[in-house]
């Protein structure tokens, strides 16, 4: 389970987080919605204590993040799995090599037999062909890298996966795509996940719950119909919005 | 009156220049402080990295070659300049009032003293400071570290380590190829120009060489080693602010190990030469 209780983060007098409690049952995905720019990829990162709360706390397996001791933080970050908003892959290495580093057991990183057959393994499940494995990061397409870093994310099989913006700057049809990957992964791997993004048709379709991050604070959770339902303007407001761009876009 | 006039105007909110100049320094020295904080807290890392030899050694491997073969050509092309210019500059100063023997001992001191580790050292500030701070503040902004991190992997040993253990390993291989080149070239030079007999160069040189002196020049060039990986790889990996602040880290990386190299060049001297 992953537990955010009373989180705060500022960056110099910029306040991104402002009080924010937040709850991921285990099993569960969670779709984290907001505009750009609300700290939605700040909250991911306290979840593996790349950033740390000014104040609060934030639990993933009972444990406290930021209470972590070096080792303690690295295991648990071995748990977890975090695909980056533009893959962040490391350009001086191929596929093979990025998707070997996510192999986080060290006894299992260095049998090649091993890593062989698991790149091939998490590359079909990211729908990618082995020859892609020979590939440096800068001949892949936005789509293709977004995968590949699935990939890496994947293969250390974590209990969670972490996703940010797994479909910002891809078209409609790579976007479905997309999400059907991740729904395919939460079938597969039955890991705890939370996804990050600004599509509410995306999240709709593959979280169990969705919240919405509106000026630093959790505005609202709930299950897609609720949000449909719901009252509150300003969840009126981001849903419109979105169904309205949806509207042109046909 | 216009009815949007204020009929009372507001005092202005700039604070006096007195004020502003105070706070200015203040933030200055906060900003100065805070840096040498996250320095110590770095070199700290560093050392705490240090038993995680397999995961930077192998990748150190690759650095070297990266430092060493990589700079070569620029390495030895300068000294190789230097060394002929010392011998043709000393031989217009001192020909007619001291034995031409003695330009064997300014071509060496010269090169092996000073110039061939400083000049090694300058070069490689420019050519390995600005590459590695361009690559590790390129790594920050792409989150390529924080996805090291993420992997439960430490980038102090993935990143850092390498580089420095390179600087370690191959600045002094590349200082002493330099000292050889530029007094090969000095003598080619003093003997072409001057006229110097090979057996009255070599006097010079044996004459007033002292061992200490290539110890002296071999600790210059670990020193400089480590100034020209260190400072880099703490400003790209402080890197931030996309384009800009990649940019301007790879400045500020060649800019801090140039003038670092300059400042422990004099405190060496006045530390380790006897007076």
């Amino acid at each position: 389970m992953i537990e955010l209780r009373d989180v705060h983060k500022a960056f110099g007098r910029q306040v991104v987080l402002d009080g924010v409690d937040f709850v991921v049952e285990t099993g569960q995905t969670v779709a984290l919605l907001g505009p750009s720019g609300t700290g939605k990829s700040v909250l991911l990162k306290h979840i593996v204590g790349l950033l740390m709360p000014d104040s609060g706390d934030v639990l993933v397996d009972g444990m406290s993040v930021p209470r972590l001791r070096r080792k303690e933080l690295t295991a648990l970050r071995r748990k977890v799995g975090y695909a980056f908003q533009m893959g962040a892959l490391f350009d001086s290495m191929n596929v093979y090599e990025n998707i070997r580093l996510g192999i986080v057991d060290e006894a299992l990183y260095r049998d090649k037999a091993f890593c062989d057959a698991r790149v091939a393994e998490v590359l079909k499940q990211v729908n990618l062909s082995p020859d892609v494995a020979r590939q440096m990061p800068g001949s892949l397409s936005g789509g293709m890298k977004k995968r590949v870093g699935i990939a890496r994310a994947i293969a250390g099989k974590p209990s969670y996966l972490l996703y940010d913006e797994p479909t910002s700057g891809l078209d409609p049809v790579n976007a479905d795509a997309m999400d059907a990957l991740i729904e395919q992964l939460q079938h597969e791997l039955h890991v705890t996940s939370v996804v990050v993004s600004h599509d509410v048709r995306g999240s709709f379709k593959v979280a169990d719950r969705i919240a919405l991050l509106h000026h630093g604070k959790i505005r609202k959770v709930g299950t897609a119909e609720e949000f449909v339902n719901a009252k509150d303007e300003v969840v009126r407001e981001f849903l419109e919005r979105d169904f309205q761009l949806l509207e042109a876009e046909h | 009156m216009d009815s949007s006039t204020p009929l009372i105007t507001s005092p202005s909110l700039t604070p006096p220049l007195f004020v502003r100049f105070l706070r200015n320094v203040g933030r200055g020295a906060v900003d100065s402080l805070t840096q040498v904080g996250r320095f110590g807290m770095l070199l700290v890392e560093l050392v705490r990295a240090l038993p995680e030899w397999r995961q930077w050694l192998p990748r150190a491997m690759e650095q070297c070659q990266a430092i060493g073969y990589g700079s070569l050509f620029i390495v030895l092309l300068t000294s190789g300049f230097a060394g002929a210019v010392t011998s043709l500059q000393a031989g217009y100063q001192f020909t007619g009032s001291v034995p031409l023997y003695v330009m064997g001992a300014v071509v060496a001191e010269s090169i092996v003293l000073e110039l061939g580790p400083v000049l090694t050292g300058l070069i490689l500030a420019g050519r390995v400071g600005a590459r590695y701070a361009a690559e590790l503040g390129t790594m920050r902004v792409t989150e390529q570290i924080d996805a090291l991190e993420a992997l439960g992997r430490n980038p102090i040993s993935h990143l850092l380590l390498p580089r420095i253990a390179a600087g370690v390993f191959m600045v002094p291989a590349l200082v002493m190829l330099a000292n050889l080149t530029g007094l090969l070239t000095g003598w080619l030079a003093a003997k072409s120009s001057l006229g110097i007999t090979d057996a009255d160069f070599i006097y010079g040189t044996r004459y007033f060489f002292r061992t200490f002196d290539l110890w002296y020049s071999l600790i210059k060039a670990e020193v400089f080693g480590v100034v020209v990986t260190l400072i880099p790889c703490y400003v790209g990996f402080s890197a931030d602010q996309g384009a800009e602040g990649v940019g301007r880290a790879t400045t500020t990386a060649v800019v801090v190990a140039s003038v670092s190299i300059l400042i422990l060049d004099t405190v060496l001297a006045k530390i380790l030469l006897p007076t």
